[in-house]
């Protein structure tokens, strides 16, 4: 069986919309650089793949009895890149809304602080009432979709419009860059043109990781190749479950993923036996689930012979088995 | 009693101020250039760490220009990492309000507030150019004319949206720019507000900063010049029921430094024949002449053709191009100092090219910049290095503590925001 590759993902106080409530949640941290430092600097610990931070441009909720508070992701992971060595970051970021050229120029930003360690996730909205330009009502979910992957695209070719050596400061003709080396990219969808080049030099992986759960060109597909799964992890399984039915109590979670109740010892197995090359872990409850991953979970599953003990690479691409890509515009690879 | 002076570190700027071939020069993007300058002012108790930015790679006749450092991060990304590294140094940089939108600008310096502690500043520039639009979904739908009003509406919306709080986030704004409403998600940042800085020297530009910003960039570097540019802005700001403290005046400044006048004075000379290479000086010929003057020996005379009167087609993406209001004028007086100093194109170009603001040796140095003070014409200077990333090392070894004798330079942090370094009161209604 080959190794195999976690991510996490944290959302606010913990996927469950209840973790706010229990007794070792921080919902007043939630907007400290110390918070996001301190969840990463223990998936860190575990040896994780990556953890994924979320966000939306959306209206946060009305309701009294939820987290409301929210950071923009790509300057949490920046904020946190330079205090972690090997994990992968991966803000969420919103392709309806934003510019392709800025994203991409951020997410290559990312990928120099940390120094290979970027990528993004994708996701769309719905909404458009912050943003007053856009009218989405007529929107269907697959015309949001191939805008995204129109999005994809010019953040991938962005990202190569400076080929790896087009900085040349050759002294003798006076010239910083070899300008032949730089690229147009010269898109034109129906949502939006971009010229390029980018502005910021090709970032240190080449191509930083794109996930979504969705079909847009990405790298990595959460519900796809990477499973999805919440989980709830204590010391025996009827602790685990009563926590999870406590909170459901309080606040039904959403229904969109799986969700995992037991131990670490049963999650093992409940992994090995999915036979996923890789999962992208949500804890229920933050820091409780994502200690009991790095604690219980990583041990068990490298005691079985299917987890790392260090880390084998110090880019995301590399942990996750990815070459560095070779670059769409150069020469030798046309 | 001796008023103190405030300070900030401009990271070394994509033209040709920036010189790459000098030995010491690195990186202008791997983090680690941005963290050594970061930490150097912090060490020297600099109140801010400024970044510019820039959204197309500059062209001229028709290319990319190649001939200056360049390569930008993304300002947001960069300052937070910088908060990373840093405790107390302010986080200020450049962001568009023509390709953006204020929601997303919004969140961003609320988060960057939020994940500095309070230490972020907005430097807000407004642009219309079509060339640098082909690169957003925003292209080219802003006409010139209405760049400020733009501007000052989406600092507007801005700040709505930083208020929100008190109204647990809900907001709406309405003007003929924008429409937006809905709820805002992040709570009130421990500044209420970045710091608002704002660059523009035009009459629009001074009214601008006097009604909504809280520093002003200026690039007035003679004491005359400053006093009355200082006045002058300083006067304007009763109109908006605010108080000179309110408003900063801050020019961009050069300088270098060494053991003597006498050896900073050639130090001087030697940078600027590196900031203006044989190539450089065509091209910037090119900028005033509007054609292209790629025959000619930079070591040869001037051109005897005239310069293309009009819009400026030849160097695309730069705001210099705009300062060349009379080229024939410009151009006859170039040829009369050539002729009178026997001057190649090269030797021209080094000439008439800026001089550096201080030059000396570091007591010489703290003195003029002190009197700069004293003498109202500014209240603190953006130092310009023209080295990545040491070029302000020495400044900070050197000069900041002859200004700490003086008493016109603070020896320790006495708040924790940048609201405090710069003495302003907390942003916005809380």
């Amino acid at each position: 069986m080959p190794n195999l590759h976690l991510g996490l993902a944290l959302d606010g106080a913990g996927w469950h919309p209840a973790a706010w409530r229990e007794p070792d949640a921080r919902p007043n941290d939630l907007l400290t650089a110390r918070y996001w430092s301190d969840l990463t600097a223990e998936a860190e610990r575990g040896l994780l793949d990556f953890v994924t931070i979320h966000d939306t441009l959306d209206a946060p909720p009305l309701r009294k009895d939820l987290v409301r508070g929210r950071l923009d992701a790509v300057l949490i992971a920046a904020r946190i890149a330079p205090l972690t060595r090997h994990i992968g970051l991966i803000p969420v970021a919103v392709a309806t809304h934003t510019e392709p050229f800025h994203l991409s120029k951020a997410i290559a930003t990312l990928d120099y602080v940390s120094t290979g360690r970027a990528g993004v996730q994708i996701t769309v909205s719905t909404e458009s009432g912050h943003f007053g330009r856009r009218d989405l009502s007529a929107s269907t979910e697959q015309e949001l979709a191939a805008e995204a992957a129109d999005y994809v695209e010019v953040l991938r070719r962005l990202w190569d419009s400076w080929e790896d050596d087009a900085e040349i400061r050759d002294a003798a003709t006076g010239r910083f860059v070899d300008r032949e080396k730089l690229h147009y990219i010269d898109f034109t969808g129906r949502w939006f043109s971009v010229k390029g080049p980018s502005i910021t030099p090709r970032p240190p992986q080449g191509q930083p990781l794109i996930a979504a759960t969705f079909q847009v060109g990405a790298d990595l597909v959460f519900g796809g190749q990477f499973a999805e799964l919440a989980v709830f992890l204590d010391d025996t399984e009827p602790a685990a479950r009563d926590r999870r039915d406590r909170l459901n109590e309080i606040t039904p979670p959403p229904g969109d993923i799986e969700v995992f109740a037991g131990t670490a010892q049963q999650l093992a197995d409940h992994l090995v036996d999915r036979g996923a090359p890789g999962f992208r872990l949500h804890p229920a409850v933050l820091p409780h689930d994502l200690t009991a991953v790095t604690r219980d979970l990583v041990p068990e599953l490298q005691r079985r012979g299917v987890f790392r003990r260090e880390y084998e690479a110090t880019t995301l691409r590399g942990l996750l088995g990815l070459s560095h890509p070779a670059n769409r515009y150069a020469l030798g690879s046309r | 009693m001796t008023k103190q002076m405030h300070l900030a570190a401009h990271f070394p700027g994509v033209n040709n101020t920036t010189v790459w071939s000098d030995p010491q020069a690195g990186s202008h993007i791997e983090f680690s250039s941005f963290t050594h300058m970061a930490q150097t002012a912090e060490r020297a108790k600099f109140d801010f760490f400024f970044l510019a930015e820039g959204l197309r790679l500059r062209e001229q006749g028709g290319k990319i220009y190649d001939l200056d450092v360049m390569g930008r991060p993304d300002t947001f990304t960069v300052l937070a990492a910088l908060a990373a590294v840093t405790d107390r140094l302010g986080l200020t940089g450049t962001i568009n309000s023509t390709f953006n939108e204020p929601y997303e600008v919004a969140r961003q310096f609320a988060s960057l507030d939020h994940l500095s502690a309070g230490r972020s500043g907005w430097n807000v520039v407004t642009s219309w150019d079509a060339f640098t639009g082909e690169n957003f979904r925003r292209a080219g739908f802003l006409p010139q004319e209405q760049r400020y009003s733009r501007a000052q509406s989406f600092l507007d919306a801005a700040f709505t949206l930083f208020d929100s709080w008190q109204h647990d986030g809900a907001f709406s704004y309405r003007d003929e720019h924008f429409d937006i409403a809905g709820r805002f998600d992040v709570p009130r940042s421990p500044q209420g507000r970045p710091v608002i800085l704002q660059a523009g020297d035009s009459d629009e530009g001074r009214e601008f900063a006097a009604a909504s910003a809280d520093a002003i960039f200026t690039r007035h570097g003679t004491l005359t010049a400053g006093q009355e540019f200082y006045a002058d802005v300083k006067g304007r700001l009763a109109r908006y029921g605010r108080r000179p403290h309110q408003l900063l005046v801050l020019p961009a400044v050069t300088f270098v430094l060494a053991d003597t006048d006498a050896e900073a004075e050639e130090r001087a000379a030697l940078v600027r024949r590196q900031q203006v290479s044989g190539q450089t000086a065509l091209r910037k010929l090119e900028e005033v002449w509007n054609r292209d003057l790629s025959g000619h020996d930079p070591d040869g005379p001037l051109p005897e053709s005239d310069p293309i009167v009009g819009e400026n087609t030849i160097a695309l993406g730069r705001a210099s191009t705009r300062m060349h209001k009379d080229p024939l004028a410009l151009v006859a007086k170039w040829r009369a100092l050539a002729e009178e100093k026997k001057l190649s194109i090269r030797e021209l170009m080094i000439e008439v090219s800026a001089r550096q603001t201080f030059v000396g040796s570091p007591a010489t140095i703290a003195a003029a910049m002190d009197e700069f003070v004293q003498a109202g014409a500014s209240d603190g200077f953006i130092l310009v290095p023209h080295v990545t990333p040491g070029g302000l090392d020495e400044f900070a070894d050197r000069v900041v503590p002859l200004l700490q004798e003086r008493g016109a330079f603070r020896t320790e942090y006495t708040g924790e925001t940048l609201r405090d370094h710069l003495g302003l009161d907390e942003g916005g209604d809380a």
